[in-house]
């Protein structure tokens, strides 16, 4: 055997490597994770939007945290009736029958007790976690335990990912997706307004259960790829990047699921080039640079998108400010005023109007006296209503309404 | 059992989770009552990455630089939060999900991609502490506790976190009457001039540190489970706060001694050869006398509030 492992021959420029992991080229193990990781992301994003618009984003943390102990105590009830204990299938049953007690717990507390949810879901995840980690300790002291290797699914390993496992994934997650399709409509009441869909004669605490059953299939299903304590970032983080660019339902969904593929996607396949870049957290890092991204640049709520509206405003008052100066006769003193009057050329470099600005001045003006008839007047209370400083009137009013107001002005109007 | 045998082996393992316990579970009250419980559990996650950069700017495992690492990423981790929550107008919850685990996953590459081979420094470790490993090799009996030349053996977390929990305390008497007008009134603290932005954050911060302490002698998981548990099971026995908070910290001891004992000698009585994580174990028992005190509780529902919604 060489003494380096895989040969010197072999090595390849990583951006290389990317292009080649991208496009699946990188072997039967790194497509195998990656497909599951893509589908995974889809699902977990699609169901983690309810969860988030329910405003309950964090029950699927004590979720996650209450498979540890299924995960150890199914490992041991398959060793001691003589089978394998690492089968995939039955950890992952072990770990849902878990997760669900977990997730009673959690429903029991907030119910029928003084205690807040957040509160219930931080003393059932520590719990549960905690005595999962007695349980884990009592594996390790068992014969068949010492190669269990239980710890992987605290973080995940995709190392040696076999055919089966990825068709459990795969199935898992393509159930979970189907079941979202079908439960949109009442999943969507439910979360934006209880009380409504209770009055609408649905069964909310069903519905509520079904929202929290599909985000623990995904966790249990995650287990083996992102692991116990990540698999909350795939439920959160592209529903919550998703809400950024829209705001209709369907398509936050359709776009959490976009986003959670492609953190799955990409993210293995960047793990796939390296030995040190542990699949989970490099999906959840992909994810997270989405998250970045759309809270800079989406238009619709993004931190860029608002800075941008907050300086045209500001613009549009500084000028509506300074029209109205000018055309009164008082001069100017706030930089930022003439700088703007400036570029629009309003105005000159000492502050005299220009041509345009005269014209604009007088119709400002125009406009201002406007306002003060129409805001005077019961009559036109509706239209009182749009008086914002800045709203020219004949935006508002018709022509003739226009023509109405003027000659109320009388005089004035000419100018 | 004799002081020969109990003063080495035990009695620090005890004594640290006691003061873990205690110095956790008193922020954790305040914590509880502003429905910010989790804040906890977020500080416990984003100690990892902390911990693993004071390692690489460092380089050697020592106490002190990580606490400020973890320190610094608690404050980081608390501040992100607040600005994704306002700048994103998203709900707490979910900004606080989106910020502990990007920052954990940040911890675990930091910590894949660094050589740490050498040294001691895992993601277990950091999820079950090692209580049970702070012995006191020194001591041969409860007079070691009078001998200086013995106590200066002792495990440098004790004292670590003795301090830390005299500190908590401290300050958690000291901002007693405006801590407990920010918590239940924030609107009549805010109008008689206290400044609450600041209590809120002074809070978070002693809780940082309790944690961060807490986290070093015994890792995470009880870090969140005394944030949590103590004070959730006090909740359900009084409806004022002063006791509210003696009833956590008799149940964070009851905690931390019967889980250490549990944990230690539990499996020798069934048999069994192995001790299993005491940390775990103290967990799980926190978490068992809030579900007692959840079903037999005198005040465990909310008054003129129906049960079932």
């Amino acid at each position: 055997m060489a003494d380096v492992w895989p040969p010197r021959k072999w090595a390849r420029r990583s951006d290389l490597m990317l292009f080649e992991a991208l496009t699946l080229q990188l072997g039967y193990n790194a497509t195998l994770v990656t497909m599951g990781a893509m589908l995974l992301g889809i699902a977990a994003g699609a169901t983690g939007t309810f969860l988030f618009l329910g405003k309950r984003a964090l029950v699927s943390d004590a979720i996650s945290h209450a498979t540890l102990p299924g995960v150890a105590l199914a490992f041991m009830v398959m060793v001691l009736f003589g089978g394998d204990g690492r089968s995939l299938p039955g950890l992952l049953i072990g770990s849902a029958i878990t997760s669900a007690i977990g997730l009673l717990c959690v429903s029991a507390l907030t119910h029928r007790t003084r205690l807040s949810e957040d509160a219930a879901i931080g003393a059932v995840l520590s719990v549960f976690f905690g005595f999962g980690i007695v349980l884990l300790t009592v594996v390790q002291s068992m014969n068949a335990g010492r190669q269990a290797g239980l710890e992987s699914f605290l973080l995940g390993s995709t190392a040696g990912m076999l055919w089966n496992d990825a068709v459990v994934i795969a199935l898992g997650g393509t159930l979970v997706l189907l079941a979202v399709l079908l439960l949109r409509r009442p999943m969507t009441i439910v979360a934006f307004d209880p009380e409504f869909a209770a009055g609408a004669g649905m069964n909310v605490r069903r519905t509520e259960l079904a929202m929290m059953g599909l985000a623990m299939a995904i966790t249990v299903v995650g287990l083996k790829i992102v692991g116990l304590i990540l698999i909350v970032a795939l439920l959160i983080i592209p529903a919550v990047a998703a809400r950024f660019w829209s705001h209709r339902v369907g398509h936050v969904v359709l776009l959490a699921g976009a986003f959670g593929g492609l953190s799955g996607y990409v993210g293995a396949a960047l793990s796939a080039t390296a030995p040190a870049l542990p699949t989970g957290p490099i999906i959840v890092l992909v994810a997270f640079a989405i998250f970045l991204l759309s809270l800079l640049v989406a238009p619709a709520r993004g931190i860029l998108a608002a800075l941008i509206r907050h300086r045209r405003f500001q613009a549009q008052v500084h000028i509506r400010q300074g029209l109205l100066a000018l055309a009164t006769g008082q001069p100017i003193y706030e930089p930022l005023t003439i700088r703007l009057m400036r570029r629009r050329g309003l105005v000159r470099a000492d502050g005299v109007a220009t041509e345009t600005g005269q014209a604009q001045a007088a119709r400002a003006l125009l406009d201002e006296h406007r306002w003060q008839v129409l805001r005077s007047d019961p009559a036109h209370e509706e239209a009182a209503a749009h008086y914002d400083w800045l709203t020219p009137l004949d935006t508002v009013l018709t022509p003739d309404q226009l023509r109405a107001l003027d000659d109320a002005l009388g005089p004035r109007a000419a100018t | 059992m004799t002081g020969s045998e109990f003063v080495p082996l035990s009695l620090p393992p005890l004594v640290i989770g006691i003061c873990a316990a205690i110095a956790c579970a008193v922020p954790g009250n305040f914590l509880l009552l502003r429905k910010q419980a989790l804040i906890g559990d977020a500080i416990s996650h984003v100690v990892l990455p902390g911990i693993v950069l004071a390692f690489l700017v460092t380089g050697v495992v020592s106490a002190w630089p990580m606490m400020i690492g973890a320190g610094v990423a608690a404050l980081v981790c608390v501040g992100l939060i607040e600005t994704i929550r306002r700048l994103g107008r998203i709900e707490p919850g979910a900004a606080m999900g989106v910020v502990f685990t990007a920052m954990f996953a940040g911890g675990v590459l930091l910590l894949e991609q660094s050589d740490t081979s050498s040294v001691h420094l895992d993601v277990e470790h950091a999820l079950f502490g090692n209580l049970e490993s702070l012995i006191w090799l020194d001591a041969t009996g409860w007079h070691s506790l009078l001998d200086p030349a013995a106590l200066a053996g002792m495990p440098p977390e004790l004292w670590r976190m003795l301090i830390t929990l005299l500190a908590v305390l401290a300050m958690t008497m000291v901002f007693w009457r405006p801590l407990k007008l920010s918590t239940f009134d924030e609107g009549f603290a805010r109008t008689i001039g206290l400044p609450v932005n600041l209590i809120g954050l002074g809070l978070v911060i002693a809780a940082a540190i309790a944690a961060v302490a807490a986290f070093d002698a015994v890792g995470s998981i009880i870090v969140i489970a005394m944030f949590i548990c103590p004070p959730a099971a006090a909740r359900m026995m009084t409806n004022s706060l002063e006791a509210q908070v003696l009833w956590s910290v008799a149940f964070a001891v009851l905690s931390a001694v019967l889980g250490y004992v549990l944990a230690g000698y539990g499996p020798l009585w069934l048999g069994f050869e192995n001790a299993v994580s005491a940390a775990g174990m103290i967990a799980t028992v926190s978490g068992v006398i809030l579900a007692i005190a959840a079903a037999f509780g005198p005040f465990r529902t909310r008054h003129g509030v129906p049960a079932e919604i």
